[in-house]
């Protein structure tokens, strides 16, 4: 049997009836293992202006790699305490912030190690389709060798990797349009 | 560790480009540079995980959220959730969202001129079972305008968004009604060429779930996207 996936539609304007009740801002909740992170960022589009109307969500691993998941066949050890999930819907200045925790390097192709990453979905009105990008810790040395960042042309690896703003501070911003714009995956 | 499977890749013509111009807010929002195709990595072949813990076992029902009845017609929105193979998918979260039976949403940037019922919210949300059945109870939202294009009206629809087993599978999408005359004119139901795929947006009515004396049954099954046979070698 062989069906087809539903058509994907725009999440609209009016998402925060329904996706609200579940905003999760704060993964990092006391007990869970790992480095604290806080992560702002804002999205803008071809003009510069703010998106308001924004869902942002992350999806990570744990300190150790492991994803709480029961794709992940690891998962048996997982730190239970820790969903690695997040959603932060923007304000009026386009702005999203997360308060997470580093994860760890996870397998990836070829049983290369990715370097430690956040995937980002992003859903807006204007948008037919999510975006799946990534968010990368500045100063990690296994960037230089992350399978994924190796298949982004070099110039514009830079838009995935967040910088630092201070102690456990992280800016990341997204640019949808234009001359920085950030790298998108085809998913 | 082995590599995980790969999702399938959409089948032509059935999911949208990022810039479609007759839905005018793609114009300034669409990314322009190429996209990077991604490797299914196990980042993305895995998901988060929600249960019953998450939600109440009363948010199925749009028409019991507040003291009063909410006005309308009530209908039993229900379905199955499964992948490109036809197997079920259990256990996943399922959100939706809705305008009013006036056709006006319960948002302060909803300005349209038609009333706000008190006694409805608009939001829901529930978990599939074991085989990939959900069921809500709601009130049929109806049509609004919007700004898009000259006298443009959205088709009655709700807004659902699901979660898979896989990042991978994430969904956001609507549900449509039968026989809505508006659905030809909307650039999101026609954002796609693909016959077919447009048609599965678009609910039916269903004698089966019909409530006798209390509300009109539609039926939609949703398909997320299935994996390929065989891991294969991670693209390039």
């Amino acid at each position: 049997m062989s069906l087809r996936a539903t058509t994907s539609q725009t999440i609209g304007p009016y998402l925060r009836i329904g996706l609200e009740w579940m905003q999760i801002e704060d993964l990092a909740a006391p007990g869970v293992a790992g480095e604290r992170v806080a992560i702002e960022g804002t999205i803008v589009d071809a003009d510069g202006r703010p998106v308001n109307d924004a869902a942002v969500e992350i999806w990570q691993a744990d300190s150790e790699g492991r994803y709480a998941s029961p794709e992940d066949p690891r998962a048996t050890s997982l730190d239970r305490a820790f969903r690695g999930y997040g959603r932060s819907l923007t304000d009026d200045a386009g702005a999203f912030r997360f308060r997470t925790i580093k994860p760890g390097p996870v397998p990836g192709p070829g049983g290369r190690e990715q370097a430690p990453h956040l995937v980002v979905t992003i859903f807006m009105r204007g948008l037919l389709k999510q975006l799946v990008t990534r968010l990368y810790f500045p100063d990690d040395p296994r960037n230089a060798d992350d399978p994924v960042l190796g298949l982004v042309p070099a110039a514009r690896r830079g838009t995935l990797v967040a910088r630092k703003q201070g102690d456990a501070r992280l800016e990341w911003n997204v640019v949808l349009q234009g001359k920085h714009e950030t790298v998108f995956f085809d998913f | 560790m082995k590599d995980p499977a790969p999702y399938r890749r959409p089948y032509w013509n059935t999911q949208p480009e990022y810039l479609f111009p007759k839905y005018a807010s793609t114009v300034k929002r669409a990314p322009a540079q190429p996209l990077v195709v991604l490797p299914h990595t196990l980042s993305e072949v895995t998901a988060p995980v929600f249960g019953h813990d998450d939600i109440k076992p009363t948010d199925g029902d749009l028409t019991k959220q507040h003291p009063g009845e909410p006005l309308g017609e009530r209908i039993v929105v229900s379905g199955r959730v499964l992948d490109e193979d036809g197997r079920p998918v259990p256990n996943i979260l399922i959100e939706i969202w809705q305008a009013n039976a006036a056709g006006r949403y319960h948002h302060r940037v909803d300005q349209h001129d038609a009333p706000i019922d008190p006694n409805f919210s608009g939001a829901g949300r529930v978990l599939t079972d074991a085989q990939g059945h959900y069921r809500f109870l709601t009130i049929r939202p109806g049509e609004y305008p919007w700004r898009n294009h000259h006298n443009a009206w959205r088709p009655a629809h709700i807004h659902f968004s699901l979660f898979g087993r896989g990042l991978m599978q994430r969904l956001i999408t609507q549900m449509y009604f039968p026989g809505d005359p508006l659905l030809d004119y909307d650039p999101m139901f026609t954002c796609v060429a693909d016959e077919k795929a447009r048609a599965r947006l678009v609910s039916t009515f269903d004698w089966e779930t019909t409530m006798p004396e209390y509300a009109l049954g539609y039926r939609w099954d949703i398909v997320l996207r299935g994996r390929e046979a065989t891991p294969m070698e991670n693209r390039r």
